[in-house]
C-alpha cells in the first residue's frame, strides 16, 4: 500500500520537524532572554543593533581577518559618533572562524541566536561561506561578506550555465572570481606576453575556482598550459612541486589559494633557479606574501577587488580614521570592502528604522534583509550596491606587482567578456 | 632535463627533517612506551627559541655565522626546559596511569603549547620570518642546493653519529639501553631510571631543536601551527623505521621523504593517474607505503631491536 507508506512516512517527518522547531525555539528563547537583559541596560540611550563579525582572527589568515574586524569595528564607532541612525547605537559581536567551515558555522548559528544581531560581515572564506549561507537564510539575516569571491556563492552552482541565486539573505562587496580569473589571464597574456603558465591551486573552493576561471580564459587567448598541480595546504615543503614547474618550461605561474602557501611557494620555485613570476588572486594580495616569499618575489603579481584604496579620495578619510582609531594591525587588503559592507548594514538598518517611525520592527532581520537588496551609497571603495544575485555592481579590478618589497598597483580596470 | 636527481635531493632533506623529530618520538617510545604527541610542538618552541635570540637577544645586523650557533643554543636550551617540564609537570605523575591517560595529555599538552605560543609570542598570530644565511644557491651538476639546506644536510648525519656514540660508549647510553630493556631489573642494579628518563625526553628536545632551525633556515619562516603536520609525518616515520630504533627514526624519514616527493614528481605522469598525483595526494601514498611496510614487516624497517633502543 504505497499511499500508506507514504502517511507514516510524512507523519514522522512532521515529528522530526516539530522537534527540531521545538529545539529550534527553546535555543532561539535562550538568546532573546540574554539579549533582553543587555537592551534593558541600554535602553536609556535607545536600541542597540549588533553586527556580528566572522573572520580568520588566528591562524595563518590573521592578518586579513583583523582588518576585517578593525574596520568593520571603525564603521560602527563612526555611525555612533555621527549617530548616523537615530536611537541606534552600534556594536560589533566578533567570532573567530579559524578559516574552517566547521568553525563557521557554528558561529553562525551563535550569531543567530543573538536575536540583536542584525546582520553579519563576513566571512573571509569561500569556503566558510558555503557552510554559514544556509544558517543565516534560515534565519533571515542578512550577510555582507567583504571578501568572497566564488561565483557560486551568489549565482548558484551551475553559474556558468544557469546562475539562479541561491540565498536571498547573501550579499557581498567583493568581486567574483569569475571576473578575477579571466582578468588576471588577459593581463598575463596580452600585457606581460607569457604564453605558457604552469597551474597550481589548494583545492579549496576559493582557489580551485580561480584557478578553473584564469585556465579556461587563458587557453582562450591562445595560451598553453604546461602542468597543473594540487598542492597540500597544510605543508610548507614545496620543493618538489617547484621542480616540476623548473623542468616544464613555464613562463608564468598562476596560483589559485592564500599567501600562506602562496610566499613559501614562490620562494621555492626562485630558489630552484627558474626565473618566473608568480600570479595569484586577491588571496595572496597582503604585505605578509612578500614577507614569506623574500627577496626574490619582485615581479610576481596579484590581482584584487576594486582601485587601490589608498588612491581612492573616497578612501583617504577610512585611511584617516583608521590610523586615528590606533588599531594594532593593518586593514589588510579587504578593510576598505569591510568598511562598506558594515556601511551597508547600517543604511539598511536606517531604512528599516526610518520606515517605522523612528523604532526597530520586530521582524527587523527579514526587513534589514529586504532592505540591503536596495542599498546604494558612495562607500571607501566606490559605489556600493547589490544586483539581482547579491554581488556587487562595482566590478573594477586591479592587477598589482611586488616592487621593491611592496605591492605597487600597475594596471585597473574591468573585465568584459 | 632529467628531473630525478633533484626530486631525490628535495626528498632527502625533507626526510632528513622528519628524521630529525622522529629521533624524539621513538627515543621517548623506547623507554616509557609513551607516544608524545607534544613531541612536534618541542620542536616548534626550538624553532621560536632560536628566533628569540636572533630578533630580541643579538644586536640587528649580526652576521648569521655568528648568530647561528648561539641561536642553536636558544633553541635547544628553549626545547630542552619545555621537554623537561613536560616530562616532570605532565608524564611523571602517570607514569603508573594507564596507557591512555599519558596519551590524552599529550595532545593536550600539544594544544596548550601551540596556543601559549600563539597568544604570547609577539606577533606570532601569523607566521614569522626566519632569518637566512646569505649566498647562492650551490649546483652539482643539475642538482640545485640551497644555502639554508646546507645546515640540514650537515645538521642530520652529525646529530646521529653524536647520539650513536652516546647510546653505545656511555655510561648514561648503557643506562637508557638497560631501562629500555626492563626499566625494574634496570633500577635493581642502581641505574637511575627517573633521571634517564628525563635524559630521554631531553635528548630528544635537542635533536627536535635542530630540526627547528633547520625548517626556519630551510623554509625562511617559522609559525606556532609548524609542529603537527610535522610531528604527525615524524611520528610516522618512526613507525615507518621500527619505533624504539633510533637508526630506524632516521631511516624511517629520508624513505617517507622521498617517498613523498617522488609521489607528487612522478605519479601524475601514469596513465591513468592523472588525478592521483597531484602533492594533495602525497600524503595518501605515503600513507599506502607505510600500510604496505607494516604488512610485510610489523616492526617497521629496521624493526624494534630491543637492545638497541633507546
Amino acid at each position: 500500500m504505497p499511499g500508506k507508506g507514504l502517511i507514516v512516512r510524512q507523519r514522522s517527518l512532521i515529528a522530526i520537524t516539530a522537534a527540531l522547531a521545538a529545539g529550534a525555539l527553546t535555543l532561539t528563547a535562550c538568546g532573546s532572554r540574554d539579549n533582553g537583559k543587555s537592551s534593558d541596560s541600554g535602553s536609556g540611550g535607545g536600541t542597540t543593533v549588533t553586527i556580528g563579525v566572522d573572520a580568520p582572527l588566528t591562524g595563518d589568515l590573521s592578518a586579513l581577518g583583523l582588518g576585517i574586524k578593525n574596520s568593520v569595528d571603525l564603521a560602527a564607532k563612526t555611525a555612533n559618533k555621527q549617530n548616523y541612525v537615530k536611537g541606534v547605537t552600534f556594536k560589533i559581536e566578533a567570532l573567530d572562524d579559524q578559516a574552517q567551515p566547521s568553525s563557521g558555522q557554528q558561529n553562525a548559528s551563535k550569531l543567530v541566536a543573538d536575536n540583536g544581531v542584525l546582520g553579519v560581515v563576513g566571512p573571509l572564506n569561500s569556503s566558510v561561506a558555503e557552510s554559514m549561507q544556509k544558517v543565516f537564510d534560515d534565519a533571515k539575516l542578512v550577510e555582507v561578506s567583504p571578501a568572497n569571491t566564488n561565483p557560486a556563492l551568489t549565482q548558484g552552482p551551475d553559474w556558468q550555465k544557469t546562475k539562479a541565486r541561491t540565498y536571498k539573505s547573501y550579499f557581498r562587496t567583493a568581486t567574483t572570481d569569475a571576473i578575477q580569473g579571466p582578468f588576471a589571464a588577459q593581463y598575463v597574456y596580452n600585457d606581460s606576453k607569457k604564453k605558457k603558465v604552469f597551474v597550481i591551486d589548494d583545492k579549496k573552493t576559493y582557489g580551485a575556482g580561480l584557478a578553473a576561471t584564469f585556465t579556461e580564459e587563458f587557453k582562450k587567448l591562445g595560451g598553453t598550459v604546461v602542468g597543473t598541480e594540487h598542492i597540500n595546504p597544510d605543508t610548507k615543503d614545496f620543493s618538489a612541486v617547484a621542480t616540476k614547474v623548473k623542468n616544464s618550461g613555464a613562463e608564468v605561474v598562476y596560483y589559485g589559494g592564500e599567501y600562506p602557501q602562496a610566499g613559501p611557494l614562490s620562494k621555492q620555485i626562485k630558489a630552484t633557479g627558474a626565473k618566473v613570476p608568480v600570479v595569484g588572486g586577491d588571496g595572496i594580495f597582503d604585505p605578509t606574501f612578500i614577507k614569506l616569499a623574500g627577496a626574490n618575489s619582485t615581479g610576481d603579481l596579484a590581482t584584487s577587488v576594486g582601485a587601490p584604496v589608498e588612491q581612492l579620495p573616497s578612501a583617504k578619510e577610512f585611511v584617516a580614521n583608521y590610523k586615528e582609531a590606533g588599531y594594532k594591525e593593518e586593514y589588510a587588503a579587504y578593510g576598505g570592502y569591510s568598511y562598506d559592507s558594515a556601511w551597508a548594514i547600517i543604511e539598511a538598518v536606517k531604512k528599516v528604522v526610518e520606515d517605522n517611525g523612528g523604532k526597530l520592527p520586530s521582524d527587523a532581520r527579514a526587513k534589514v534583509t529586504a532592505a540591503m537588496q536596495n542599498v546604494s551609497f558612495d562607500g571607501v571603495t566606490g559605489k556600493v550596491s547589490f544586483d539581482e544575485f547579491g554581488d556587487a555592481t562595482n566590478k573594477q579590478l586591479t592587477v598589482y606587482a611586488v616592487e621593491n618589497g611592496a605591492w605597487k598597483p600597475v594596471k585597473s580596470g574591468t573585465y568584459t567578456g | 632535463m632529467n628531473e630525478l636527481p633533484q626530486q631525490l635531493v628535495n626528498g632527502l632533506l625533507l626526510g632528513a627533517m622528519y628524521g630529525l623529530v622522529a629521533i624524539g618520538y621513538t627515543m621517548v617510545y623506547g623507554i616509557v612506551q609513551l607516544i608524545n604527541f607534544a613531541h612536534g610542538e618541542i620542536f616548534m618552541t626550538g624553532a621560536f627559541g632560536a628566533l628569540t635570540v636572533y630578533a630580541y637577544v643579538l644586536p640587528d645586523g649580526t652576521s648569521m655565522w655568528v648568530a647561528l650557533p648561539l641561536m642553536l643554543i636558544g633553541a635547544v636550551l628553549v626545547a630542552v626546559v619545555v621537554a623537561v617540564g613536560a616530562e616532570r609537570f605532565a608524564y611523571r605523575p602517570l607514569r603508573n596511569a594507564p596507557r591512555l591517560a599519558p596519551l590524552i595529555t599529550a595532545i593536550g599538552l600539544s594544544l596548550a603549547l601551540q596556543q601559549a605560543v600563539w597568544a604570547w609570542y609577539p606577533e606570532a598570530k601569523s607566521a614569522r620570518t626566519f632569518p637566512q644565511i646569505d649566498g647562492g644557491p650551490f649546483h652539482l651538476g643539475n642538482v640545485t642546493i640551497q644555502t639554508g639546506d646546507i645546515f640540514l644536510l650537515a645538521a642530520a648525519p652529525i646529530s646521529m653519529a653524536v647520539l650513536a656514540y652516546f647510546v653505545m660508549k656511555t655510561r648514561t647510553g648503557r643506562g637508557m639501553q638497560a631501562t629500555a630493556q626492563d626499566p625494574d631489573t634496570a633500577k635493581l642494579m642502581g641505574v637511575n631510571t627517573d633521571r634517564i628518563i628525563v635524559i630521554a625526553f631531553a635528548l630528544g628536545a635537542v635533536f627536535a631543536a635542530v630540526g627547528g632551525v633547520a625548517y626556519g633556515l630551510k623554509y625562511g619562516q617559522v609559525d606556532f601551527r609548524m609542529g603537527f603536520i610535522l610531528g604527525l609525518k615524524a611520528f610516522t616515520a618512526a613507525v615507518l623505521g621500527g619505533i624504539g630504533n633510533i637508526y630506524g627514526a632516521m631511516i624511517g624519514g629520508v624513505v617517507l621523504g622521498i617517498a613523498e616527493t617522488l609521489a607528487t614528481a612522478y605519479i601524475a605522469d601514469l596513465p591513468g593517474m592523472e588525478k592521483f598525483g597531484s602533492q594533495s595526494w602525497a600524503d595518501v601514498w605515503a600513507f599506502v607505503l607505510l600500510i604496505l611496510v607494516l604488512l610485510l614487516r610489523p616492526q617497521g624497517l629496521l624493526g624494534e631491536r630491543v637492545a638497541d633502543r633507546a
